[in-house]
């Protein structure tokens, strides 16, 4: 290359170096992202699992409390139990799984009871909670469904702050041997991650992190495609409640919804049973609260299934349940519907049927805080 | 011999090799099939498919480094590529030369001017590159929320910086590079507390809707070799072909306007070369600025960069035709730029670079509106088996149509819209056309995309044999009988066809005979002879039941199937 002007000789080499430089830069990335297998048969993303939040120290535990007060039956059932600070301890961070499904008044029973959420609120924070969260993923869209059962005014009210769930608030997870199978089965990662922003500091004790409180059914912690819940229901709750285990769940049978569920719809569908239930045992909360409904335990395939894996046991009596009375019994008292400014005369609570029985498997709730990372 | 002659010997030798690729991607084992032809060797000397397809997931395929060859030639030489390998560049160039034959000299530089509207093609590169980073860019803007004490250091760092420089009023140089740099910084951390980027922006791989190599590839695949495949043996079909072949002909028809409008105007990966020869050390000139000006070096200048004036080297395609057309050995291809001086840049302004990527990025997210990927999702979606999950399928498929060709059932078809307007032309399954289904035995699509977008499957993993045992055959849709429509259960009508057809052994499709009694069907018999029973009752009508049809059932014996 001969060239006369310096000038054009320095441009060249200078091009010429920084078309070297542009080579080296490429052929680096090009080799460095080179991916000689390709894509593998699965791209799985990271799956999560959620941790065991029962308390071993309590074993298993139920009481029955009769009484048309869901705020005073709850209080005695939580008494009978040992009471809430067995549960709670101080600095804990609890999830409430309320069941939120359906965009109706609470008159109509189709979904947890304010006054119980709030009631269990008041008592986790009374005993210390540094947080109370109540969630639930719902049938119809999560603000209305919140918005209308007055759920989240009265927790709010009460103090507890609810976490509404978006799509991207859903991470895969897997069980061995499952029919949830990965990718279908979704949990919360909204509380996966409050679990981790919540994770002890040095010095705490994690083991007083792990309280759970529970409610509801465990479908309301699955996102994905509902509709393969319903398929083969039974095994779908039974591993749901491999799934899930809390640190305790609250039956509300105050009112039952004997017909129509699990929406409900009409006053007519319900029935006074005044009863409420806490346990450390799920399975053994659903047996009783299948006597609610006029069944049996045998007779929901689930229960069978769960208590034969060894989650709990279908012989609720086995576990010797504290029973008690307070409060006289009413069939009904007086009600306000907040929205609409009636006044009916309503007791309202917790909706049994069959299907929706179905829902609540595991009247559970959630565990929010701490556990395994 | 001269350049020229090497260069028309090079871009037929291409063509000839690029049309035998096509035509042997055919399943077989004779010379003229696929047997270990490197049929995709061109699509894998296109960088624009080995940057697409790294941009959305971050690693480039086995064969794809084969463009690391012409980007490193390219950043030596020019675009060499462009105007001597491309396939289609060839045939623009034929077609152009035969428009302009008969055509005047003072006609035919007119129609070799440089034109503003060239810089186009670079606009349509940034917003197709635009649209495959979204992927890239949410998970750039998602490390503030996951290591926030680094992502707040970042923001107030680029905080400082940027006041400091807008204080200091700089106004050209490094210097406002720097702030520019440091006030996008601000912002996409600030972006990155604020909002959830992995759900407003994702990418999506659409380079090859007008990248050159897999256009020609899909039309020759789908359009040219169709139509002679239906002379010399079955015919073949393609649903979408029409949409393909309108694209591909009026790129074609436009030469007669302008010719390599496609080249000058349109295509991306020439708007990539454009910009990899930036740095040449050798590049097309004229020796002195002053010539007699005769502009025989624009007569038939492919690139339309103005060899006579300021020539623009980002245009250039290296077509050599101004170095044998100038009688007075002016232009020369060489270490210095052109006496006559260079336009520095493709001309991009600051602003269009900036609409072309907020139009590629904001179109992906505005497109998956749609739904096609979640709620509204299409089951008549059916990919080819070993096609990768529907979000990264997407963001590997070059719609080449390589698949489709080799399929010798014909049953990959390219999608018109089944699949949302971003999956224009990719592989979906057809079993209407396709003449046998997808052959249990038969792994070829796979093996032949050049992107892994369907993933290249033994065949042990597609029928879940051996060591794929446990995760069984490879699925593809999910069938199951439609009783409202299936003959037996709707119509009463026998039909085994499904049965029969199902090429697995053991079948995995069985059938049970049922017996109904039709009204008036139930007869009684009076009288038994050797060979022939003797029914009551009305004669039967000739013709309304076959063999096997009706069967005889002693009335005090159980139904018969009757479960």
């Amino acid at each position: 290359v001969s060239q006369s002007n310096p000038l054009d000789r320095r441009d060249f080499l200078l091009r010429a170096a920084k078309a070297g430089a542009a080579i080296v830069a490429a052929g680096g990335a090009g080799l460095w992202l080179h991916d000689r297998k390709g894509p593998s048969a699965n791209i799985v993303s990271e799956t999560v699992s959620l941790p065991d939040f029962s308390l071993p120290s309590t074993g298993p535990k139920m009481s029955i409390i009769t009484g048309a007060d869901r705020v005073k039956t709850v209080n005695r059932a939580l008494a009978a139990l040992g009471g809430i600070e067995r549960f709670i301890k101080s600095g804990d961070r609890v999830v409430l799984k309320v069941n939120a499904a359906f965009a109706s008044p609470a008159a109509l029973s189709a979904t947890s009871h304010p006054d119980l959420v709030a009631e269990v609120t008041r008592l986790c924070l009374r005993a210390g909670a540094a947080s109370v969260i109540v969630t639930d993923n719902p049938i119809n869209d999560p603000p209305s469904c919140f918005s209308l059962t007055g759920i989240a005014r009265a927790a709010e009210a009460a103090g507890a702050k609810i976490a509404l769930p978006t799509p991207s608030s859903f991470k895969p997870t897997t069980l061995a041997d499952a029919t949830l199978d990965q990718g279908l089965a979704v949990v919360d990662r909204a509380v996966s991650r409050r679990d981790q922003a919540h994770r002890p500091r040095a010095g705490q004790e994690p083991q007083s992190q792990r309280r759970v409180l529970t409610m509801k059914n465990w479908y309301g912690l699955l996102g994905g495609r509902r509709n393969v819940f319903h398929q083969d229901i039974n095994t779908i709750i039974f591993e749901l409640a491999r799934l899930v285990r809390p640190t305790l769940v609250i039956l509300d049978g105050t009112t039952t919804m004997m017909t129509n569920g699990p929406t409900g719809g009409s006053l007519d569908d319900l029935k006074a049973t005044n009863t409420m239930i806490a346990s450390t045992d799920a399975v053994a909360a659903d047996a009783f609260g299948a006597t609610l409904l006029g069944k049996t335990a045998a007779s929901l395939p689930f229960i069978g299934k769960a208590a034969a894996a060894g989650l709990g046991t279908a012989d609720f009596e086995s576990l010797n349940p504290a029973r008690d009375h307070v409060d006289k019994m009413r069939k009904h008292r007086t009600f306000n519907i907040q929205h609409s400014g009636l006044t009916c005369q309503t007791s309202m609570d917790w909706a049994l049927n069959v299907e929706c029985w179905v829902l609540n498997v595991v009247p559970g709730d959630f565990p929010t805080t701490g556990g395994a990372p | 011999m001269k350049i020229v002659t090497v260069r028309r010997i090079a871009q037929i030798f291409f063509f000839a090799l690029f049309a035998w690729f096509c035509v042997v991607t055919t399943v077989g084992d004779r010379w003229w099939q696929l047997r270990g032809w490197p049929v995709n060797w061109l699509l894998q000397l296109d960088p624009l498919v080995a940057l697409g397809t790294l941009l959305t997931t971050k690693t480039i395929y086995a064969g794809l480094l084969w463009a690391l060859a012409t980007v490193v030639l390219t950043i030596l030489l020019g675009r060499f590529f462009c105007g001597w390998v491309c396939p289609f560049g060839a045939l623009h160039q034929f077609i152009g030369w035969l428009g302009r034959r008969r055509k005047k000299h003072a006609e035919r530089v007119a129609m070799n001017q440089y034109r503003n509207g060239q810089v186009i093609k670079y606009y349509i590169l940034i917003a197709m590159l635009a649209a495959a980073s979204g992927g890239l860019l949410a998970e750039v803007l998602r490390w503030p929320r996951e290591k926030p004490v680094v992502g707040l250091v970042v923001l107030a760092a680029s905080l400082i910086l940027t006041l400091w420089f807008a204080t200091r009023k700089v106004v050209s140089g490094w210097k406002q590079t720097a702030e520019w740099f440091a006030g996008l910084l601000f912002i996409g951390t600030a972006l990155g507390f604020l909002v959830r980027p992995e759900v407003m922006v994702a990418s999506s791989l659409q380079t090859g809707l007008l990248d050159p190599i897999p256009l020609i590839h899909r039309s020759m695949n789908l359009v040219i070799l169709a139509a002679f495949d239906g002379v010399a043996t079955a015919s073949r079909f393609y649903v979408a072909a029409w949409s393909i072949a309108a694209v591909f002909f009026a790129a074609l028809l436009l030469n007669l306007w302008i010719p390599r409008f496609y080249c000058r105007f349109i295509c991306p990966l020439g708007a990539l070369f454009g910009v990899l020869a930036h740095w040449t050390p050798w590049r097309i000139g004229k020796r002195q600025g002053e010539c007699s000006g005769c502009e025989l070096c624009e007569n038939n200048c492919e690139g339309a960069c103005d060899p006579f004036g300021k020539i623009h080297p980002h245009e250039c395609l290296l077509c050599m035709n101004c170095l044998r057309a100038c009688r007075q050995a002016q232009m020369t291809y060489g270490p210095n730029r052109s006496a006559a001086g260079e336009v520095p840049s493709p001309g991009l302004t600051r602003r269009g670079f900036l609409t072309a990527a907020v139009s590629g990025l904001a179109a992906v997210p505005v497109v998956r509106l749609a739904g096609s990927l979640n709620q509204n999702w299409n089951p008549g979606v059916v990919r080819p088996p070993g096609a990768l999950a529907e979000e990264d399928f997407l963001s590997r498929c070059i719609k080449c149509g390589q698949c489709m060709r080799v399929c010798p059932t014909n049953i990959i078809q390219p999608a018109t819209l089944e699949a949302g307007l971003e999956g224009l032309w990719t592989p979906l399954l057809n079993f209407r056309v396709g003449t046998s289904g997808c052959q249990l035995n038969c792994i070829a699509c796979g093996n032949v995309c050049p992107t892994s977008a369907i993933r290249p499957l033994s065949l042990d993993e597609k029928l879940g044999r051996g060591k794929f045992e446990p995760s069984g055959p490879v699925r593809m849709g999910t069938a199951f009988v439609d009783r409202g429509r299936c003959l037996p259960w709707a119509m009463d009508v026998p039909c085994i066809v499904c049965q029969e057809n199902c090429p697995v052994s053991p079948k995995a499709i069985y059938v049970r005979e049922e017996f109904q009694v039709v009204r008036d069907g139930a007869r009684t018999i009076t009288a038994v002879a050797a060979d022939s029973l003797t029914l009551d009752g009305a004669a039967l009508r000739p013709g309304t039941l076959g063999t096997g049809d009706y069967f005889v059932r002693l009335e005090t014996a159980p139904p018969v199937n009757a479960g």
